[in-house]
């Protein structure tokens, strides 16, 4: 039974990086925009969310904890939207193909989180880190420790980093954004068929960018949180390569569903770990890390089989909209 | 009528031609100004952009044995930019050639490991380089099958497939394969299994300089590369003119995946000289950007190739000269791609600004015919 | 007049480039009428109804709503004025609700608040005379439910103006007789509402007042219980205007093809072609007349054997070969055999061309085949090209260059000119002169003529009868998937014809 909630609890840690980068695509995806640059992204927010930190730290006698993790969030995000202000720019005002500038972007961002990385090692003289207390307000639960000695889900319930919390506050207001506002409505709108929107009034061009920008914004944060409590604050480009790319197929998995992406996540970050927890003699350990994509692409496989409308991409994902192909 | 409130400041068009030689010019212009992106950074970081582009260049052609690392970088880029050509001709979106190129290594690896030794070392090569291609080809085929038969998503299928196979390498690096004990490292490959070099350079340049041409005539001139081509403009019109799309998005995806496989055995058995989960180590990626910026033109393949190769091993040479990380290639790659994928719109669309005269008859004419 | 018009237009002109679509035409409306706007394909309807809802500006002419003068550059301008149009072509969001849809792009009052937009689309639905569910999903509705969310978007935003383009065109009578039937509760509502159509009896039935179009011109406006079917095709048609196309006579034609009962279903079971029969022969032209969608497009496809037949036969006889039939053919059987087929679709490159390919690509699309060994023959294709380039003046910088850049005479004429190439013996052309200007159009028929005395038996699907009248030597005119009859058209009048396409005076009255 304990190595049953470890396992959760572990699947949590994993999981709560995923379900940034997954909510952001999700977004983005939403708009029709596939961004395919999250691992880039998810670099980048890593690198510049734990600079920020690391920076705060050295620049202020007493940091402030909570300060620094909204400190790591804000650089993370700002990250992100940049990065994908750039591919929104190339994709929807410059209309080039969304594949391949995504992938651009995933050179581009993997390329500048590894350069902040090794820079800031070359210039701080060798290691980065921040102090043990601050670490403690990225890595330690928000709740007092009354509540997580309830036995067996105490810790499953109130035991996890602040950021899952806000993971699954996130997911919430996305999924009554998406479902339940006008702004929402029209954003899905433009994802299914922007030459409906557009003969409907909204303006597609807007939606597109914000939609994507913030999505970045939000898949960046996941790379910061990885960083600093999985990675234990340091900056570890191996452990991060491969995230972004997951959440990418989480995105797919979930189909297209922010709430389903809170257990998705957990799933998927189970299976990125039970190798280490659940050895099973007949399957090799490594094999489980392939299981989350597999599942994707059954899931894929299905769903077009189905042909389910309910559970397709976006209609017009992929696509740049040019108003006068109409 | 005020015309003026009607008409926007600035509108779009779609450009007639516009000359070759201009296109051209607005190419190089992308080209230049992403390296000056890129030397702003250097500065900033405190160093001497053109001095850094002087090592580059230095690095990566400077002298023999670097040009010859600097070939072994672009070969693998070419062939699978290669590889996808047709694929993006048809529209069908493989970004899983990473995955494809792991497939044909790991079976190329299969008979280097255990047929080293009891059969001559040309016919194992040819046996490591023909099942190369035919699981590239085969990996290949599955998403295309599915995207044949149920229209599944093509580009989300390919990539969760890169995963899946690179997962299949570590299972073997950690276990059926696996040298030492603990070791996680596949044996080095026998000299047998090792492709032989010419001009100090393993031979699989030779191989991808005839793909090239292969390639720029299978596009051109077959009745396949013709398939290809009506297929990626208009479904419709395939199927008037009696083509049958499924197979041929399935026959073109197997093509594909072979290069890609062959590309895979080219690595292992030329370069790397063994397996390891790395093997394809972004190439898959990469080479679609050389693809798409090619215009899927093979012999301006060979360029864009090269340029990202010199890039990638000059900053090596940074790295270890001016120490600037040499993760700068990667940024310098990006801001290129991202400068030429920019300009491509300049060159297919005009501006036209409020006021300026400018002849916008065929969108008139259609908006005609259509009424 | 004692009251204001809902709508009044005034010396309307549009043109794009050279074509004018709308030489300055007067059009009012009261409210609580349904006026029809009648006319043949091409006569203008639809865009002067676009100026109405925002989508295309006039170039010259005013527009007054409600008296007062309005300038609709939008169609959210449109809507401002209370006026709605119902396209052809209906915009929805596929996995969205039917309320989803109609309240898509509104501010009403910030929150979106879904229930409330449900009861209030439920509230115009027994107001009317709709029946549907706004909670249902778009893609499980049919044509005609997807056409009543349409309409409800429109009322929904409260528009009093309602102009429906064919909005029969896609429905069955069944349908037809339910829409018409909400209608007239909308008029009685007090709503002004236009009918784009050509359908003659549509008009009698529903309309209060009828206006005329054609080519762009206006005709006038009549009171429907004043007029009668026969003096609207008059007014539709016009008298017959001389042009001078050459027609020789082929001196020994012979039977090429001959159709017997031939009976089609579309997909959603409703039939298009009715027990159709006629022979067509070789060294005539034989033109197809009707009005658009009376099942033109069909009898060609279903000769080309694209569209499925269910009963029937077609007896194809080539010259000097024992005849065969086509029924269970396939399209590249039947091509082979030498039936040829230019059917121009209204995007023109949809279907029979690659846009991003040169004469010579296009020109392969019937070749490609060809020969031996893996490579495609491109020299035979090229000569092709060069030719068509050279006889039909095709206008471009080489055969290497992409048709879809070509301006759409020469995409047509590149279209036409590789099925003549294939020296068919049955050519069958669909809508080859559309959007072409008068030279061009003369040399399309140049060709046709030229066909026609080499003996091939050409069948010519026109919209313009008077063009019909003086290039063919028979006309079949089909009405609702029948032949209504077949004149010689040396000697039938414009007239005859026009009763033909729609019944009125043939022997089947509908």
């Amino acid at each position: 039974m304990t190595a049953f909630i470890a396992l959760i609890i572990a699947a949590i840690t994993y999981g709560t990086p995923l379900l940034f980068g997954t909510l952001g695509e999700i977004l983005t995806e939403k708009s029709g925009n596939l961004n395919l640059g999250v691992e880039g992204i998810m670099f980048m927010g890593g690198a510049i969310g734990l600079g920020g930190v690391f920076y705060y730290e050295k620049a202020v006698t007493t940091p402030n904890g909570i300060l620094a993790v909204i400190i790591g969030m804000v650089c993370a995000f700002i990250a992100g939207a940049i990065a994908s202000l750039i591919f929104s720019f190339l994709t929807i005002t410059l209309r080039a193909n969304q594949n391949v500038t995504g992938l651009a972007l995933s050179i581009f961002g993997t390329g500048i989180g590894q350069f902040i990385g090794e820079y800031m090692r070359i210039r701080e003289g060798g290691y980065i880190t921040i102090s043990n207390t601050l670490k403690g307000f990225f890595i330690n639960s928000p709740f007092p420790q009354a509540l997580r000695d309830i036995p067996y889900i105490g810790n499953i319930l109130f035991g996890n980093s602040i950021f899952f919390y806000l993971g699954i506050l996130l997911a919430v207001v996305l999924f009554l954004y998406l479902g339940r506002s006008r702004s929402g409505l029209h954003l899905r709108s433009v994802g299914e068929s922007p030459a409906t929107a557009d003969a409907a009034g909204i303006n597609v061009t807007r939606y597109k960018y914000l939609a994507t920008i913030i999505g970045g914004g939000i898949s960046s944060i996941g790379g910061m949180v990885y960083i600093t409590t999985i990675a234990g604050c340091v900056w570890n480009h191996e452990g991060l390569s491969g995230v972004g790319w997951l959440a990418v197929a989480l995105v797919i998995f979930c189909l297209w569903r922010p709430l389903n992406a809170i257990w998705g996540s957990v799933l998927f970050g189970a299976l990125m770990i039970l190798y280490l927890r659940l050895a099973l003699p007949f399957i090799p350990t490594q094999l489980y890390k392939i299981l989350p994509y597999v599942v994707t692409v059954i899931v894929l496989i299905f769903s077009s089989m189905r042909n389910n409308k309910e559970k397709q991409p976006p209609a017009s994902l992929g696509l740049s909209y040019f108003r006068e192909d109409r | 009528m005020n015309q003026s409130t009607k008409t926007p400041f600035v509108r779009l068009a779609k450009r007639e031609a516009m000359n070759p030689w201009k296109a051209w010019c607005i190419r190089i212009g992308s080209i230049l100004l992403a390296l000056i992106l890129g030397s702003i950074l250097i500065a900033a970081i405190g160093k001497n952009p053109l001095a850094a582009y002087g090592t580059i260049l230095d690095g990566s052609l400077g002298s023999k044995t670097m040009l010859r690392q600097t070939v072994r970088i672009a070969i693998p880029l070419l062939g699978t930019a290669l590889a996808i050509a047709p694929c993006f001709k048809m529209r069908f979106w493989n970004i899983g050639a990473e995955g494809q190129i792991t497939a044909g290594a790991i079976a190329a690896s299969y008979f280097a490991l255990y047929w080293a030794g009891k059969v001559p070392s040309a016919l194992l090569l040819v046996i490591m380089g023909v099942t190369g291609a035919l699981a590239g080809g085969l990996w290949a085929l599955i998403p295309a099958f599915f995207k044949a038969k149920w229209n599944t998503n093509e580009t989300l299928f390919t990539l969760m497939m890169n995963y899946i196979i690179i997962g299949v390498v570590r299972w073997l690096q950690g276990g059926p394969w696996e040298g030492r004990p603990g070791s996680q490292i596949i044996p080095e490959f026998d000299q047998d299994a090792c492709l032989p070099r010419v001009f100090g350079v393993h031979c699989g340049w030779i191989i991808v300089l005839i793909l090239v041409v292969f390639m720029f005539i299978y596009m051109r001139y077959t009745k396949q590369g013709y398939e290809i081509a009506v297929i990626g403009d208009s479904i419709n019109t395939a199927r008037y003119a009696g083509m049958n799309v499924g197979w041929v998005i399935m026959r073109t995806m197997f093509l594909s995946g072979a290069i890609s496989g062959l590309v895979g055995f080219i690595i292992v058995s030329g370069a790397d000289n063994t397996l390891h989960d790395g093997v394809a180590a972004g190439v898959g990626f990469t080479a679609i950007t050389v693809a798409w910026l090619s215009q899927l033109n093979p012999f301006a393949m060979i360029a864009i190739s090269g340029m990202l190769a010199i890039l990638s091993k000059g900053a090596d040479t940074l790295h270890t000269r001016m120490d600037i990380p040499a993760s700068i290639s990667d940024i310098i790659t990006g801001t290129l791609l991202f400068c030429m994928l920019g300009c491509e719109f300049f060159i297919n669309y005009q501006l036209i600004f409020r006021g300026s005269k400018h002849k916008h008859a065929p969108a008139e004419q259609k908006e005609a015919a259509r009424s | 007049m004692e009251t204001v018009c809902a709508i009044e237009m005034r010396n309307i002109t549009k043109r794009f480039g050279s074509v004018t679509a709308n030489d300055h035409i007067d059009f009012s409306l009261n409210h609580g009428e349904i006026l029809a706007l009648l006319g043949e394909n091409g006569s203008g309807k639809t865009t002067l109804m676009n100026m109405l809802a925002g989508i295309y500006f006039p170039d010259e002419g005013e527009i007054f709503v409600n008296g007062k003068p309005a300038s609709i550059r939008s169609p959210k301008d449109a809507y401002d004025n209370r006026i709605g149009m119902i396209h052809q072509h209906y915009k929805l969001v596929d996995v969205f609700t039917a309320a989803e849809n109609i309240v898509l792009g509104l501010h009403e009052g910030g929150k979106l608040n879904i229930k409330a937009a449900n009861e209030k689309v439920r509230a115009i639905c027994e107001k009317y005379g709709f029946d549907i569910d706004p909670t249902q999903k778009i893609y499980d509705m049919s044509v005609s439910q997807k056409q009543t969310v349409e309409i409800i978007k429109v009322l929904y935003r409260g528009a009093d103006i309602l102009i429906l383009d064919e909005p029969t065109a896609v429905l069955t009578p069944q349908e037809t007789d339910k829409l018409f039937a909400i209608l007239r509760n909308m008029k009685a509502d007090g709503k002004a509402i236009v009918i784009i159509t050509h359908k003659l009896h549509e008009v009698m039935d529903l309309s209060d007042r009828v206006t005329v179009l054609r080519k762009g011109e206006y005709i006038g406006t009549v009171p429907t219980s004043d007029t009668s079917p026969q003096a609207l095709t008059d007014m539709m048609v016009g008298r017959a205007v001389t042009l001078n196309i050459d027609r020789p006579r082929y001196e020994h034609p012979e039977q090429r093809l001959e159709l017997q009962g031939v009976t089609c279903f579309d997909a959603e079971g409703v039939k298009k072609l009715d027990n159709v029969s006629f022979t067509a022969l070789g060294g005539e032209i034989l033109g197809i007349a009707g009005i658009a969608g009376s099942g033109q497009k069909e009898l060609l496809e279903a000769i080309a054997g694209l569209y499925p037949i269910s009963s029937g036969s077609i007896l194809y006889s080539p010259e000097g070969k024992a005849p065969s039939n086509l029924v269970g053919k396939t399209p590249m059987q039947i091509k082979k055999a030498g039936v040829a087929m230019a059917f121009v679709p209204e995007d023109r490159l949809g279907m029979g061309l690659v846009g991003s390919m040169g004469m010579t690509g296009n020109m392969m699309l019937r070749s490609w085949r060809k020969g031996k060994g893996i490579f495609v023959n491109r020299k035979d294709p090229n000569a092709l090209a060069l030719q068509v380039w050279k006889d039909l003046e095709v206008v471009t910088p080489s055969t290497e260059f992409p048709v879809r850049r070509l301006s759409g005479g020469n995409v047509q004429k590149v279209l036409v000119g590789r099925e003549i190439a294939s020296s068919p013996s049955v050519l069958m052309t669909a809508y080859a002169v559309r959007g072409l200007d008068i030279n061009t159009s003369y040399t399309i028929y140049n060709l046709m003529t030229e066909q026609k005395m080499r003996g091939t038996a050409v069948l010519f699907v026109g919209e313009d009868l008077d063009v019909l009248l003086e290039l063919c030597d028979r006309i079949l005119v089909l009405c609702g998937g029948k032949v209504s009859g077949i004149v010689d058209a040396r000697t039938a009048s414009k007239e005859e014809i026009g009763l033909l396409m729609t019944h009125i005076g043939g022997k089947e009255e509908a």
